[in-house]
């Protein structure tokens, strides 16, 4: 597993994204209200724009979620499944702070 | 078995319905001999027509109608009817053929440009000989003329109304109601000639019997009906001495197997000119063609008045043993009820000038008062809504019941929809509709008005929880009065509460995770993740210089550059981290957000006006400028949209907005509740002739009070169809203030006004805010390796994917 600096923690709004280049990937890094971070592939499958970063952060039932700013389906931030469409799922990636950085995990195949 | 009807009008399209509802295994072959060409309509919304609005009535399966095939002559021993080109054998025969316009018997009614007002051809011709003319006069003062009237000004003409009796609506209301009618009329613009006739017609004028003339360019009669008597007539049927088939209270004729309903029909001595007696009539011989045993159950003759503007409601009897009046010069109201000499049961009455009351007044008709007179009468007396007793007629057009309304709801009816589909109730003159609402609230079936799973709340509830608890985050209202921790749905409503209550900047702290990606970052998203900036261009107004500007930053950005249907320019497929760039050079400029990405105030588009165009009375591109400059970045439910016309010809398409204006004469006349879009609505009037600072005044209060008990993303006209009491009730609001809100209301615009600031301006002088304008966090100006563009008709445009 590689981790690569994305930002320093407090470049992170409360419940906003921010995206990053992984690798040459897009990755959508997510900051809960608990402080907690959550990172998913920035890629809307539907629409193939590279928007999840922008979408609302917010909750369906326990799950951290986020909503597509497109057309407006929402994800589960943990697992990447699309609630509104549980056969579409966007990859998830580990992420973690360490001396105030936020660095995402990556494994190469 | 056979059955003819004769007339394909709103009466026999009533039997031929009822009849094939209640007779499913097809007892009856039914054939419908029509004169006129187009299938059935709805007569009594005929005036809509001039709106564009459908009127056709539903058409029933399994009946062979034959439009413009007109029945020549009946034979009633031989149970025949002729029409030009057959004949048709009948078991039973049905005449609905109602009326024909009177025209009073005068020199020069045959000329062009004389009219009557009855079908949706004479419609159409009317609207098409008054393109380009200026003035018409209405022969006749009644419900129907003053309709007629307001169509001719509708269509832009100076328009005169000539009534014989002594006052307007004589069959309807009385002398004191007449007069401030007259009053209401007359502010309309319109000019009114009670106590005189018309003796002549000439070209291009009325000659009155006292000698007196109107220059005018159309004519157009309103002044009654005649039965269509004629086919019975001829064959020898009993003819009533003024007119109309006489018929028995089971609606048949004096000839066998002959009935007659509608307007066509006498009764006792009397013809019925509306159409909830004609449907009852239907309804009786379609039960009795079944082998039933209903007889007329003598009908309510209940109208109100549909002129835009003016309320005006006539019930039961016009005057009788007890009158109680209420007038008011000031507001211009008028109110009777009559009562019988106990004082306990309600006859009759009549309201000018607000006619809130009509719904429950009229329901309550022959029974007991549901309050205390005068608590009914005075203005906002429908706030004093009592409970219904079960026998009241709720619906009178279509004879139903309160108590059928409760046994539907009982079986399930949870919506105004799903009522009307099944009892019928307020699918005709629609003005019970408000009560029907009352009765599924009454009933406990109001519909769930939870935001979403975080908040048991609709938005107005929200509203006031947070204006009137001072909060100002999110998190402290979900912790307080919701769950969780939000979603896309409850968070933009609550940013957009949060800035209309005048919270600052909408990016900064908590805020700014509540916004919609187009609020996040000020511009519109689009399918390939680009933004598109539409910079305000205020009443469409703008200088050379500046689109000189906009040229050349679309040009350095390679910016696909479109004319918008709102009166400016949008500027395409800009990646997130080149807006702040854009946005320097744009505000450097002096140009501001446009909020074309917002729940706000868009544009308020104008016409020319009296600047340049030889028709304009006002300066609209004035106006408009002002509005839009008063009401920029006002945060709303959904998004408002404006106009100011010059004219009466109406170029800025005012009446298409949320709210718009129209210069007369003498001032401006406002129109609220209109849009284009999915369910196109034109606006309806609201004031007339007012100065500019009584317009500008009401407007924000139309505004502030449509911000605070809107729904979410419910634009003004579906909001003002939802109100309860609907322009009435606006107008006690934010008019007479009944809820004694105006000041609260003109406080919080002042307020807006007074710390407006533009978003885009703030934001690139602020380099913390600049902060969240990058394509990577890691990467700030790497572009997005997904977005392409390709060259279509010389400009850039997403690749399609
Ligand atoms: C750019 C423009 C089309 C154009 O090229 O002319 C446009 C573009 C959009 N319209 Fe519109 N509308 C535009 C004029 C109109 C008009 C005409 C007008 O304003 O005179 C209408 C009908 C009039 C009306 O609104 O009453 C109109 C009715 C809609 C509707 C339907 C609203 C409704 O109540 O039914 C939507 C959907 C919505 O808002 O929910 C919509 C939504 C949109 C959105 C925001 C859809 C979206 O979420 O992506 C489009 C994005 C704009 C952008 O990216 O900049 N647009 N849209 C026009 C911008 C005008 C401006 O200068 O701001
Ligand atoms: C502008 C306007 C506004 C109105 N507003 C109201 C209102 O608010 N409330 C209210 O209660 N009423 C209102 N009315 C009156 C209402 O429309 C009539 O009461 C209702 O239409 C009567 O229905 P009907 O079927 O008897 O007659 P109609 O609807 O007139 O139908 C008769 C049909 O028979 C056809 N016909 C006639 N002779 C023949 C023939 N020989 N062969 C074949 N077809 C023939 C005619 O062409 C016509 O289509 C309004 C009317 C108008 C014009
Ligand atoms: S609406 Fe405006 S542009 Fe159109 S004719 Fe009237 S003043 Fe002229
Ligand atoms: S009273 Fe006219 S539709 Fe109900």
């Amino acid at each position: 597993m590689n981790w690569i600096l994305v930002c320093p923690y407090r470049r992170l709004q409360p419940e906003r994204g921010v995206a990053a280049l992984v690798e040459d990937e897009p990755v959508a890094v997510f900051r809960l209200h608990d402080g907690t971070l959550r990172a998913i592939g920035n890629v809307d499958p539907f629409t193939g724009a590279s928007v999840l970063s922008r979408g609302i952060v917010g909750t369906r039932g326990d799950a951290p979620t986020v909503a597509s700013p497109l057309h407006k389906q929402v994800y589960d931030l943990g697992t990447g499944v699309c609630l509104d469409a549980p056969e579409v799922r966007v990859p998830t990636y580990p992420v973690r702070v360490r001396n105030g950085l936020v660095e995402v995990g990556w494994a190469p195949c | 078995m056979r059955l003819v009807v004769v007339g394909n009008g709103m009466v026999g399209h009533r039997l031929v319905s009822a009849l094939r509802d209640r007779d499913p295994g097809g007892t009856w072959e039914i054939t419908v001999l029509a004169e006129e060409t187009r299938p059935a309509y709805d007569r009594v919304r005929l005036s809509a027509w001039f709106d564009g609005e459908p009127l056709d009535l539903p058409a029933v399966p399994g009946v062979e109608v034959h439009l413009g095939e007109p029945a020549t002559a009946l034979d009633p021993a031989g149970r025949k009817v002729f029409t030009r080109d057959g004949a048709y054998g009948y078991d039973e025969l049905v005449l609905a053929t109602g009326s024909y316009p009177f025209v009073p018997p005068v020199p020069g009614t045959d000329l062009p440009g004389c009219f009557v007002y009855r079908t949706v051809d004479d419609l159409e011709a009317l609207r098409a000989y008054a393109e380009g003319r200026s003035t018409g006069v209405v022969v006749g003062g009644g419900l129907l003329g003053l309709e007629a009237a307001n169509a001719l000004r509708t269509l832009g003409l100076a328009t005169h109304v000539v009534e014989f009796a002594p006052r307007l609506m004589p069959m309807q209301v009385d002398e004191a109601g007449g007069a401030m009618l007259r009053r209401h009329i007359e502010d309309l613009g319109l000019t009114v000639h009670t106590g005189r006739s018309a003796a002549r017609i000439t070209e291009g004028q009325v000659v009155f019997a006292d000698g007196g003339i109107v220059r005018t360019d159309l004519v157009v009669f309103a002044a009654g009906v005649r039965p269509r008597d004629d086919l019975a007539r001829a064959a020898g049927l009993a003819i009533g001495a003024r007119g109309g088939i006489v018929v028995d209270e089971t609606c048949r004729t004096s000839a066998a197997h002959v009935h007659a309903i509608g307007e066509c029909a006498e009764l006792g001595g009397r013809v019925y000119g509306l159409v909830a007696p004609g449907y009852a009539m239907a309804e009786v011989v379609a039960d009795r063609l079944l082998g039933g045993t209903a007889t007329f159950p003598g009908a309510d003759t209940s109208t109100k008045l549909k002129l835009l503007g003016v309320d005006v409601a006539s019930f039961g009897e016009t005057t009788g043993p007890l009158d109680v009046t209420f007038t008011d010069p000031a507001t211009r109201v008028y109110a009777k009820l009559v009562l019988s000499d106990d004082a306990k049961t309600l006859l009759g009455g009549v309201l000018v000038g607000d006619a809130s009351a009509y719904p429950t007044l009229r329901a309550c008709l022959g029974g007991p008062l549901p309050a205390p007179p005068l608590s009914l009468l005075a203005p906002a007396g429908a706030d004093a809504r009592r409970p219904l007793p079960g026998a009241a007629q709720v619906c009178s057009c279509n004879a139903v019941t309160k108590d059928t309304i409760l046994a539907a709801i009982g079986s399930g009816a949870a919506d105004v929809a799903a009522v009307k589909t099944c009892t019928r109730a307020g699918t005709t003159c629609g003005s019970c509709v408000p009560l029907l609402k009352g009765l599924l609230a009454e009933a406990g079936v109001a519909q769930s008005r939870a935001l979403c799973e975080h908040f048991d709340h609709s938005r107005q509830e929200l509203f006031d929880i947070i204006r009137v608890r001072g909060i100002r985050t999110f998190s402290e209202l979900v912790a307080r009065h919701g769950r969780g921790r939000g979603c896309d749905i409850c968070k933009p409503v609550v940013a957009s509460i949060l800035a209309s209550l005048g919270t600052g900047y909408i990016l900064d702290g908590e805020q700014a995770a509540l916004q919609d990606t187009n609020d996040h970052f000020l511009a519109n998203i689009q399918r390939d993740g680009t933004y598109s900036v539409v910079p305000r261009i205020p009443g469409g107004e703008i200088t050379p210089d500046k689109l000189i500007v906009i040229g050349e930053v679309a040009r350095d950005f390679g910016l696909y550059t479109k004319i918008t249907g709102g009166q400016r320019i949008d500027l395409f497929g800009a990646r997130v981290e080149q807006l702040p760039k854009i946005w320097r050079r744009l505000v450097d400029a002096g140009f501001e957000s446009g909020h074309a990405y917002g729940k706000a105030l868009r544009t308020v588009k104008s016409c020319v006006g009296s600047t340049w165009c030889r028709y304009g009375v006002q300066d609209s591109v004035g106006l408009a400028i002002e509005l839009e400059l008063r009401y920029r970045g006002l945060r709303a439910p959904h998004k408002v949209k404006a106009a100011v016309s010059g004219c009466a010809r109406e170029c800025a398409e005012a009446r298409g907005k949320d709210f718009g204006v129209i210069a007369t004469e003498h001032g401006w006349n406002l129109y609220v509740g209109g849009n284009g879009g999915f369910r196109p609505r034109h606006a309806d009037l609201f004031l007339s002739d007012v100065p500019t600072d009584v317009l500008v005044r009401t407007i924000d209060r139309f505004l502030m009070y449509y911000i605070r008990t809107a729904d979410r993303l419910q634009r003004t006209a579906a909001w003002l169809e939802c109100l309860d009491g609907g322009l009435d009730h606006l107008r006690h609001v934010i008019v007479d203030d009944a809820l004694g809100l105006c000041a609260e209301l003109d406080a919080a615009m002042a307020a807006h006004v007074e710390s407006y600031v533009d978003e885009w301006r703030s934001t690139v002088d602020d380099a913390d805010r600049l902060e969240r304008f990058v394509s990577f966090v890691n990467a700030p100006d790497a572009p997005d390796p997904s977005i392409s563009f390709g060259v279509e008709r010389g400009q850039r445009v997403p690749v399609a994917r």
